[in-house]
């Protein structure tokens, strides 16, 4: 086996594994707070890249200013997408967020339809497209983009849940929201964060993979559907699990489509993902609970 | 499915039926009574979700692809090798009883989401497959030239004919399940979706209760599936995706998850939504997903859940008159000096 080819595809295993990485981390933010599948997630990832793949169409801004715009607008449609229809909820069981989501999807892909149209859309590299060349593999320097800001994000989520009171007060919320609220915490406003991140979270992935894939207002539910699966790999609820799924998600398709057949790909990734359930069903990072009755 | 199965809910369904089966002398034309078979297979898949979101609680996001199962096992058992659909569907069931009862028993063990994302990834396999096996399903232009029922020799191709076919199919099936909710089996259902564990602690095996209801929903979708195939004559992978899962979930909430009769409504929007929003042309999407979330608002059990409450709020106004002409006729005698 020819070690470049190896290398080759690992590169596009990592790449397209870090997508899936940051929209794993929206769905396990949600999942986290409310117990729910947010079905949203991937219509948020398809919203960021089209949002900022049509203010580059319009106004040619450069994109230190468009990635922040996009990835805002997004995250203020996470945050009134909330406020409209997770927050009235009357009973918010998990059952019942994990429906709201679904409306919201289908809502938020119908309003990118009519506002920013059907065609594909598309943005230029970050930094060029030449090549670079790694032990005989070339990776495209929007790559290293990805795996950069996918650090970058890992890193200011961590230290946001961890070192700033709303971010803690955000866990306490997840951990035991009767207890946190007799603490004093408003329980359904960290809720509501919740969704700005994932939401947010989501803009950016959408946004960074657009100048490899090209993007249309179709592309949310397989977005979605993979960052979703690279959750369950990590163990729902998890921040690390989410890298190490999505990493490895990317990897086993970029593998399994070299190795076994590229149309098989999409199949031998949830067989993993059966497996994994079937003999360590919280994930591969995930502890299990012993749970009181 | 909480309210209690009564003899009531034989009796409406027998009238229903009876309703039904006038059907094709009322309708004006043959899209009306299309509708309608197409209205009673999607009655049987949903009531088929249902079950297993109103009994067990667990949602499963593969009913698309047990229904798929259904749909290619029998059809291209009869378009390629020429067996007889009647041979086709007790093996399609089987089969999709196999799958699910694989798919079901690791993961209805634990608590939790487990169930909806081993069938969400079920799914996607399946979908990969009705795709790949191209010597046997079509690949992704569909499996074509599926043949349909035949009864004594007569082909039931015609509207009409297949309509009763599916009236009767689906009208069977309903009864099994309404019989099985009346059972031992059916008490023990009803135990384990309230209070799951004071079930178990009453002797309810609640793992083998809820593989039960999960191997019988699939099941029962498949039954969908093979009707679907033999009166279409054609099937393609994307009738049976991720997507169709996800709507079948949606409308058994739309329909009020464990109501019975939320079935029959949650199968009614998703026959019909298509041909109403049609008008809305590009606003098609929006309108649905909107009117989705402002359902789940405001009527959080669902439409089934609102016409309970409707039927109840009558009832009780009914009582309110009755027993008030009751007071009034004993004030009444109470008035009469002889008396």
């Amino acid at each position: 086996m020819d070690p470049s080819l190896l290398l080759q595809l690992a590169f596009g295993g990592i790449t397209t594994g870090s997508i899936y990485a940051l929209v794993a981390l929206g769905f396990n933010v949600v999942f986290k707070s409310t117990d729910a599948i947010n079905f949203a997630q991937g219509e948020w990832v398809m919203a960021g890249g089209m949002m900022a793949a049509w203010i580059h169409q319009q106004f040619g801004w450069p994109l230190l200013t468009l990635l922040p715009l996009a990835v805002i607008c997004v995250a203020l449609l996470g945050l009134v997408s909330e406020r409209l229809s997770v927050y009235p909820l009357s009973r918010p069981s998990p059952m019942a967020v994990t429906l709201v989501t679904i409306g919201i999807a289908i809502a938020t892909k119908a309003m990118v339809m009519l506002l920013l149209g059907k065609q594909p859309m598309s943005l230029p590299s970050f930094s060029g497209v030449e090549p670079i060349r790694v032990g005989g593999a070339s990776l495209q320097p929007q790559a290293l983009w990805i795996v950069g800001l996918l650090i970058a994000t890992m890193v200011g989520v961590h230290l946001f849940f961890e070192r700033t009171l709303l971010g803690r007060a955000m866990k306490a919320a997840a951990a035991d929201r009767e207890a946190a609220a007799l603490v004093g915490i408003n329980v359904a406003r960290t809720v509501m964060w919740c969704f700005v991140i994932a939401a947010g979270t989501g803009a950016l992935a959408g946004i960074i993979i657009t100048p490899i894939t090209l993007t249309s207002f179709t592309a949310g539910t397989v977005l979605g559907f993979k960052g979703f699966s690279a959750a369950m790999l990590g163990g729902l609820g998890n921040l690390r699990g989410a890298l190490a799924g999505g990493l490895l998600l990317g990897l086993l398709e970029s593998f399994a489509a070299a190795f076994i057949s590229s149309k098989y790909k999409d199949a031998v990734a949830f067989v993993v993902l059966l497996l994994l359930l079937f003999f360590r069903p919280a994930g591969l990072f995930g502890r299990s609970q012993v749970q009181k009755i | 499915m909480h309210a209690q199965i009564s003899t009531t809910t034989y009796r409406a369904l027998a009238i229903l039926w009876v309703l039904l089966i006038a059907l094709p002398w009322i309708t004006p034309n043959n899209y009306w009574l299309n509708l309608a078979t197409l209205w009673l297979t999607n009655v049987l898949l949903v009531a088929s979700l249902n079950l297993l979101m109103g009994y067990s609680g667990q949602i499963s996001l593969a009913h698309g692809a047990f229904y798929g199962i259904g749909a290619y096992v029998s059809g291209v058992l009869a378009a390629k090798y020429g067996v007889s659909p009647w041979i086709g569907l007790p093996l399609a069931l089987a089969a999709t009883g196999l799958v699910a009862f694989a798919v079901g028993w690791p993961t209805l063990r634990l608590r939790g989401h487990y169930l909806a994302m081993a069938t969400l990834g079920f799914n996607a396999i399946a979908s990969v497959l009705f795709v790949e096996w191209r010597d046997w399903t079509g690949g992704p232009n569909g499996l074509v030239n599926i043949p349909p029922y035949t009864l004594f020799g007569v082909k039931l191709d015609s509207d009409r004919a297949f309509y009763f076919l599916a009236l009767a199919a689906v009208g069977v099936a309903l009864v099994l399940l309404l019989n099985l909710l009346d059972s031992r089996i059916g008490r023990a259902l009803r135990a384990l979706s309230t209070a799951e564990v004071g079930a178990e602690c009453m002797g309810v095996n609640v793992h083998r209760y809820k593989i039960l209801v999960f191997v019988v929903s699939a099941m029962l979708a498949a039954l969908a599936g093979c009707l679907y195939a033999h009166h279409n004559a054609f099937v393609s992978p994307e009738s049976f995706d991720f997507l169709v899962s996800t709507m079948l979930v949606v409308m058994v909430a739309l329909g009020g998850t464990g109501n019975w009769w939320g079935a029959f409504l949650g199968a009614l929007i998703y026959t019909l939504l298509p041909e109403l929003l049609r008008s809305f042309g590009d606003l098609e999407l929006l309108v649905y997903g909107v009117s989705l979330v402002v359902v789940l608002l405001f009527f959080p059990r669902g439409l089934g859940g609102a016409l309970d409450l409707l039927c109840e709020r009558i009832a009780s106004r009914f009582r309110a008159r009755e027993s008030n002409i009751h007071a009034a006729g004993a004030a009444a005698n109470r008035a009469r000096p002889d008396s």
